[in-house]
């Protein structure tokens, strides 16, 4: 249970900056999620909090307190990491234990501890085996164990799932997130996948190349993302980035084509700014949908049709570029002919020469 | 691999020829050790033994003759292992945590330092016989075995270091990072976390310096003599100095007698030996 | 700070032995080639006369057929234990039964020492009493194997002890390479029509080459030291036949009392082998850091 604030923390190797001016700030019980590719800087920053790397510039603080000199141990804070680190030679419990003995816990609190992770856990029954004999999941737990033994103010979770199979990965979304809302204490938790990030997050920092590119709750990251990369990179499939034209009225128009879409959300000085001007629209696959009406319609040929089930995708050509729809099952077909129509309320505009959120 | 379409009898006929080749000195130094000596001068080496006597055995263990003395290999093999012993331990503990030091609590220069000790190696002894030889009799320990261990030890320390780091890179570092959260230092982090899991590599490293040591003629003919010389500098001089009669029975003996504890750790132990010669070679 | 501790630890610990490596090796050589560039003869003189002891090294008879020898021995070994330990890794990659067996019959020559190697080969080569005789009482009355005792062929009995006691060492590392290379490439090739032997030569032997690189630099440095078994196995003799660079410097330094020659001829030796190695060692660190 405690509050997290990263100020302006910079992280250099020799001439090499690999994190610019990292501040964030995390309200107590949250769950943070670093989300970005690999070589984001996602891990460094982890690392940071947890006392494994130097801090180049700047503070990070644990309730308030300055911690940037402060040993691992001492920090409060737990770590589950991506091969969860068991001790190979010890058994689960002797992994467990292990931090408590080199605090030289006495015995009786130990086993108390052991125990009542254990239960929590629900790995009592493998305390006596060794890491070599656990499945992945059980292991994962062992892990998690080890973290919640030490009653951390801070749990730090370093891409915990990515080496599981995909179905053992959602159970494991869902018992981490069930451990999280019991224990309510506050999480720092990098991935770079963005379901995870969507779906566990409180608050979410979508990074890239050192660089945060945008700080918000999950919904907000989702429907109003502030830059393109954000957009592209949260949301699956990913969102539609069509080239058009903003006109003094407020229109996008997409050519060629000749399809027009009102309704944006935009403010005036947007529009004058931009009237005229290229942008790229932005509208998720969810938000066009198949039609009969006539505002904000187009006529497509699909190109591609893939089931998956729930839905369906389209995938089309629009204006200059292709584009996806998440449709209802059996709506098209290969190479059929189909009017959609967009959501102009969900839709945004990014500025083609900065990247950024037209508002 | 896919099979040669070559006629299965060559192959085998081949390697069985080829491994017969191999047996044959083995065979020849063991069935010579146990005959009676007219028996070979008149017959043939590579013949079985008509009678089987393993006096040549007592004689090279007990009686034989060493430049002026004449008790046998016996001195000579407690030397050995007095020299063995001692250096094979230092100079795989000491490696180990070189090793340790070097791949889990890297810093600036610590591949160079790596490959300046590597150099180690693959010195020619030669290039600083000389100066050893120097400053052990210097340090008052010229002549004993003392100044075998010492040598041992110190260019042991190069190659145990190469084996222990080059194992130790395999271990995810996050293991250390774990450890470290947990509060463990340095050394504890060694004892608890590290050390358990290197059993295989201790193994091939006290195998290897075991080998090289037993098996060195070099430093033991330069540093010492007489009677505190190792076993193979006995064994040359039994089998290079003769008076009367060749006793070539005595002599194999005296091979086999020497030969023995490597071989026999070998067969013992052998895929370990394998893994010691492949640990620097092969890279990718 | 604890972390600081364990950092400083850590190099803490490293530094007995990197003083021991400093001193032990670089400034023993540095010692050695002093003392090659002085006058010193039976005690070591500490000044300095340039290159006469290189000088008169070269021009001593001993060490130039020294030169000869490790030249011839070392090409020959060479060759012939990477050729016999190829040819053997590939049979024995075949799939064999009792492969491990094999593969310890070939190489438990390594586990013995180089004299106990001598000793032996020494009795075999025997002209009166080994191969010799064999053969002869065999019939063939008129076959002679005195090379050991021949000066102009004793050189090359040194090689057949040598090879039979490497050649398992190139086999294992050689057969650790046919194994490290993926199946797969051997089955495209055989899906684009190649036979097994074209595929052998064109593609499984060119992806040695890592393998091949390695044993050359490992070996050579083996034959150049030389010493324990050409003294075991023939004196250096008959007469000088096979001498070699390290039982002159030996006999140089600790017998005949030219210390400053033998400290050239310590000096020579090294020189060969950081030629080849250094280029080596170099290369495999650039790998190491890139990867």
């Amino acid at each position: 249970m405690a509050t997290l604030s990263i100020d302006k923390v910079r992280k250099t190797f020799g001439a090499v900056t690999v994190l610019h001016d990292i501040s964030l700030d995390v309200g107590d019980g949250e769950f943070l999620v670093l989300l970005g590719p690999s070589g984001c800087g996602k891990s460094t920053l982890l690392n940071m909090i947890a006392g494994l790397e130097e801090i180049s510039g700047g503070e990070i603080r644990i309730d308030g307190k300055r911690i940037n000199e402060r040993h691992a141990k001492e920090r409060d804070i737990a770590m589950v990491f991506q091969s969860y680190a068991l001790y190979p030679t010890m058994s689960v419990r002797r992994n467990i234990e292990f931090g408590m003995r080199v605090r030289k816990v006495p015995k009786r609190e130990r086993e108390d501890a052991v125990k009542r992770v254990a239960d929590l856990l629900q790995i009592a029954q493998l305390l006596e085996r060794k890491p070599s004999q656990l499945s992945g999941g059980q292991r994962q737990r062992v892990a998690m164990g080890r973290a919640l033994v030490r009653d951390p103010k801070l749990f730090l979770f370093d891409e915990p799932l990515s080496n599981l199979d995909a179905k053992l990965r959602v159970d494991m979304r869902t018992e981490i997130k069930k451990l999280y809302h019991r224990l309510r204490t506050t999480v720092v938790y990098v991935t770079h996948d963005q379901i995870e990030a969507m779906t566990m997050a409180t608050k979410v920092a979508v990074m890239k190349d050192g660089y945060i590119q945008q700080f918000a709750d999950p919904t907000t990251v989702y429907e109003t993302p502030e830059t393109l990369y954000v957009a592209r990179f949260v949301g699956s499939p990913a969102m539609n980035i069509i080239p058009a034209t903003l006109t003094a009225s407020g229109r996008v128009d997409i050519n060629p084509g000749g399809i027009a879409i009102s309704g944006v959300k935009l403010s005036a000085t947007a529009i004058t700014t931009f009237a005229g001007k290229r942008v790229l629209l932005g509208v998720r696959p969810e938000n066009i949908e198949k039609t009969n009406g006539s505002h904000n319609t187009f006529d497509v040929q699909i190109d591609v049709v893939e089931p998956t089930g729930p839905d369906t995708l389209a995938f089309f050509r629009l204006g200059e570029t292709d584009a996806v729809a998440r449709l209802q099952p059996r709506s098209v077909e290969t190479g059929g002919q189909a009017r959609l129509t967009i959501d102009a309320s969900k839709a945004i505009l990014f500025d083609p020469k900065t990247d950024l959120r037209i508002k | 691999m896919p099979r040669i379409r070559f006629d299965r009898v060559f192959i085998y006929g081949s390697l069985i020829f080829i491994a017969a080749i191999y047996l044959m000195p083995l065979w020849v130094m063991i069935a010579t050790s146990i005959k009676d000596l007219d028996e070979i001068y008149a017959g043939s080496f590579v013949a079985l033994p008509k009678s089987i006597t393993f006096e040549p055995w007592a004689k090279a263990w007990a009686t034989a003759c060493v430049g002026t003395e004449c008790a046998g290999l016996r001195g000579y093999f407690l030397n050995s292992i007095l020299m063995c012993l001692p250096a094979v331990a230092i100079s795989t503990l000491i490696g180990s945590i070189n090793g340790y030091a070097l791949t889990k609590w890297r810093f600036r220069g610590s591949k160079l330092l790596f490959g300046l000790m590597m150099f180690g190696c693959f010195l020619p002894l030669q290039s600083v016989l000389l100066p050893i030889a120097f400053t052990v009799g210097r340090l008052g320990l010229a002549g004993t075995i003392w100044s075998l261990i010492l040598v041992h030890s110190v260019y042991g320390i190069a190659f145990t270091t190469l084996f222990f780091r080059n194992y130790f890179i395999t271990i995810p570092d996050e293991l250390v990072r774990a450890a470290i959260i947990d509060g463990a230092g340095f050394f504890r982090i060694y004892w608890s976390v590290i050390l358990p899991t290197s059993t295989p590599i201790i193994v091939v490293s006290c195998i290897w310096q075991f080998t090289s040591i037993w098996n060195d003629f070099l430093f033991g003919v330069s540093l010492t003599s007489g009677q505190n010389a190792p076993m193979t500098v006995a064994l040359n001089n039994i089998v290079n100095v003769t008076m009367g009669r060749k006793q070539y029975n005595v002599d194999m003996a005296a091979a086999m007698i020497a030969g023995l504890p490597t071989l026999l750790v070998y067969v013992v132990a052998g895929r370990y030996f394998v893994r010691g010669l492949t640990a620097g070679a092969v890279k990718g | 700070m604890e972390k600081r501790l364990s950092r400083h630890l850590s190099k803490l610990v490293l530094v007995p032995s990197a003083m021991l490596v400093f001193i032990a090796i670089y400034l023993f050589i540095a010692w050695t080639a002093w003392i090659s560039v002085s006058s010193s003869r039976v005690m070591p003189v500490y000044d300095f006369v340039g290159l006469e002891q290189f000088v008169r090294l070269w021009s001593t008879p001993r060490w130039i057929i020294a030169v000869q020898n490790i030249t011839i021995f070392t090409s020959l070994f060479l060759i012939l234990t990477i050729f016999l330990g190829l040819l053997i890794a590939i049979l024995l990659d075949q799939r064999i039964r009792a492969e491990g067996l094999l593969r310890g019959i070939y190489l438990y020559p390594m586990a013995l020492s180089f004299i106990v190697t001598g000793t032996a080969w020494k009795w075999i080569m025997n002209p009166g009493l080994g191969i010799q005789k064999v053969v002869r009482d065999l019939g063939w009355a008129s076959f002679t194997f005195d090379w050991i005792a021949d000066p102009r062929f004793a050189i090359y009995t040194v090689v057949i002890a040598a090879v039979w006691q490497s050649t398992g060492f190139t086999m294992a590392i050689f057969l650790a390479g046919l194994r490290g290379i993926d199946g797969s490439i051997i089955k495209a090739a055989q899906i684009d029509g190649a036979s097994l032997p074209h595929i052998y030569a064109k593609v499984i032997l060119p992806m040695l080459r890592p393998a091949l690189l390695s044993v050359v630099v490992l070996l050579s440095h083996i034959a150049i030291k030389s010493f324990d078994l050409v003294l075991a196995l023939t004196g250096g003799g008959p007469g000088s036949a096979t001498e070699l660079p390290s039982t002159f410097m030996f006999s140089a330094s600790f017998r005949r009392n030219q210390l400053g020659v033998g400290a050239a001829s310590a000096i020579m030796m090294l020189m060969t082998i950081a030629a080849t190695l250094v280029p080596y060692l170099y290369r495999e660190f650039r790998s190491e850091r890139d990867a």
